[in-house]
């Protein structure tokens, strides 16, 4: 099981930041990584066992299911269906945590998967650095520009 | 109604920094401002679950509170109050770090829940949530951008004190009451002799440690010898390791703490007792699974081995089956070195002087033993295989035309002891007449840096859980039966560690 793990500091109550990540549907909104996005089935987006339907970039489409939502403590778990990228039991958590000391929020986004071996290393950078810290960076970004 | 308080902030320093801080149940009154003393009730650990500590607060006030859990994995510490004059009821309290790995930085949530006296809830929140933790952050950052806790990484520092952080000195920086074993004249093992001798307290960037077990090596027996007297003056100390526990730490010191399992190599001697100084940097953690007399048996061994097979014969790159022959196949490294350099693709060849010895030799991997008479002769027998790609040299000058004459062409001859006097000059012509390359390693020039002894000591203890290596057979020995261990392990009556308990 590989583990891939990434936290930042972004200048936002979490309130504010949640409410723009909590959309299981808003990934083009605010990742830059993404183009567009659909839920299947025409089910809301906040339903737990939902399923989006995205494309990156690059064209690859991806699938992933929502697992879990907290609006208690601003997290969401979701596991990926169908990828290209080469990835098995993928789950990844995304979770944000106040911080008092100046109405910040502490960021995390971490994944477990599994993968063919000796692709471990590009896939831990592909998924820390090209799409957690890479949707980090565009967060800190939108936020230092209020 | 349980109150509960919640505070977090970042601090701009790594984890493992804010935690070796943190993590100290005993450090409060170091760096937290409003703590004034702080002890461990009973004499216990300072990360012992379960152990109390005692604070004196610079408001005359006074608090017990209890160590519940210690997560070095999560990084977390749980507490709660067993004792206190402030109208805390059933306060429980848990700091947890979290790394923010955009910036190197720590996370640091620290919160509880706990009940008051009807009317103050207000007021005891307010006194824990800015008098204590967020007096505690900022207390923190500014001990860390000072340095304090590279000063006072251990509890006896003598230098200054970060403000507000004064503590007495504790009686434990004084001697401490210890016996040593000198070698009187160089000669025999009958100069080895044990004598009082305090360990005086330990200086900047020094460890103190109350060994249990020390491991006896070759190199040891040359130092009696007065073979290199640049090492060890006569009325010197011997010996190169040891394991045991830390009493206390110099001014400096970080990352170790008192009570913590440690071994060590150094190429400075005197290990031959029961309390010493090390230097900080030569020392590693112990993992649990490890025992004392393990280590002690296997740290300066096991490492030597694992520069032999990784660097010098350069498994498992080399072609699989690549001969090597190893010289007292039976002994402390040489059984490691059989095991090893067998799991990582080599035919290992090995020379023994009992029959005994061969059946252990074979037991650890060795597939072609040879028994060695007075007369060392083995390069026939050692050809017939096709010649040894690398030869793993303990036996020194008896066996020079031996070993230049059983090593295949293009082979490597690792010096690596003397046992039966030193090696007299080689003669380059010899190497010549097969392009032999010769070495004469030292094991601490391989564990030069603090990341290399880490990775290789890491890669040993790995060794040891995957059963790559067993633990070899361990002859023990009292310190003060130093003399009797040097005899037996020169007159090759051992197999396997010589370790003395300390």
């Amino acid at each position: 099981m590989i583990r891939v793990y990434v936290s930042s500091v972004i200048d936002a109550a979490a309130d504010t930041v949640w409410s723009r990540v909590r959309d299981f549907n808003a990934l083009p909104l605010w990742h830059p990584g993404i183009a567009d996005s659909r839920i299947e089935n025409h089910e809301p987006p906040d339903r737990v066992g939902c399923i989006r339907h995205f494309h990156t970039r690059e064209g690859g489409m991806i699938r992933e299911r929502l697992l879990a939502l907290s609006d208690y403590d601003y997290t969401c778990v979701y596991e990926i269906l169908e990828s290209p990228m080469g990835v098995a039991h993928y789950v990844a958590t995304l979770k944000l945590t106040p911080i008092t000391d100046g109405g910040r929020t502490f960021a995390e986004w971490s994944a477990e998967f599994e993968c063919a071996e000796g692709r471990e290393r590009e896939l831990t950078e592909l998924i820390g650095n090209g799409v957690f810290q890479a949707g980090f960076d565009a967060l800190k970004r939108h936020f230092a520009r209020r | 109604m349980l109150q509960r308080v919640v505070r977090s902030t970042v601090i701009d320093a790594p984890i493992e920094r804010v935690w070796a801080v943190i993590r100290d149940f005993n450090s409060h009154d170091q760096w937290h401002a409003v703590v004034d003393e702080s002890r461990i009730e009973r004499g216990e650990r300072s990360d012992q679950v379960g152990c109390v500590r005692n604070f004196a607060l610079k408001d005359g006030n006074h608090i017990r509170e209890q160590l519940l859990t210690l997560d070095d994995h999560e990084h977390r510490s749980t507490y709660c109050i067993v004792e206190a004059t402030v109208p805390l009821q059933r306060y429980v309290a848990t700091v947890t770090l979290k790394p923010v790995t955009d910036g190197n930085r720590t996370f640091w949530h620290w919160e509880s829940t706990f009940a008051t006296p009807p009317g103050m809830e207000q007021e005891l929140r307010e006194m824990v949530a800015t008098g204590v933790y967020e007096a505690g952050f900022e207390n923190l950052r500014r001990y860390l951008r000072e340095g304090g806790d590279l000063r006072h990484g251990g509890r006896e520092g003598g230098g200054p004190r970060a403000p507000g952080a004064a503590r007495a000195g504790l009686p434990r920086a004084l001697p401490v009451a210890s016996r040593r074993v000198v070698v009187k004249h160089y000669g025999g093992p009958e100069q080895l002799v044990a004598e009082d001798a305090d360990c005086p307290a330990p200086g900047p960037g020094e460890v103190r440690i109350r060994q249990r077990a020390i491991g006896v090596n070759f190199i040891d027996i040359y130092q009696r010898r007065g073979w290199i007297p640049s090492l060890l003056a006569e009325g010197g100390t011997p010996g190169m390791e040891a394991a045991g526990s830390v009493l206390d730490c110099g001014e400096g010191v970080h990352g170790f703490l008192e009570g913590d399992r440690v071994a060590y190599l150094g190429p400075v001697p005197g290990s031959y007792c029961h309390v010493r100084n090390v230097p900080a940097d030569w020392l590693v953690h112990l993992p649990p699974a490890v025992e004392d007399e393990t280590a002690a048996a296997l740290l300066l061994k096991g490492l030597t081995a694992d520069y032999l097979v990784h660097d010098l014969a350069q498994l498992p790159h080399r072609n699989p089956g690549t001969r090597v022959l190893v010289h007292a196949a039976a002994g402390g490294v040489g059984l490691l070195v059989c095991a090893w350099a067998r799991k990582l693709g080599a035919t290992v060849i090995g020379t023994v002087s009992s029959d005994a010895k061969a059946r252990l030799a074979r037991e650890h991997g060795c597939q072609h033993v040879i028994v060695l008479g007075d007369g060392y002769r083995f390069a026939d027998a050692v050809q017939r295989l096709g010649g040894a790609d690398v030869l793993i040299d303990g036996l020194g000058d008896a066996a020079r035309d031996e070993n230049l004459a059983a090593l295949a062409r293009r082979g490597h001859w690792v010096s690596l002891g003397n046992a039966t006097g030193a090696l007299a000059q080689v003669d380059t012509s010899a190497l010549l007449a097969k392009s032999i390359t010769f070495s004469r390693p030292v094991v601490f020039d391989y564990v030069a840096t603090r990341a290399e002894l880490e990775r290789r000591t890491a890669r040993l203890w790995a060794a040891l859980a995957d059963g790559t290596l067993r633990v070899p057979p361990i002859e023990r020995h009292t310190l003060a039966g130093a003399a009797e261990a040097h005899a037996r392990l020169e007159r090759r009556a051992t197999s396997g560690a010589v370790v003395l308990l300390a």
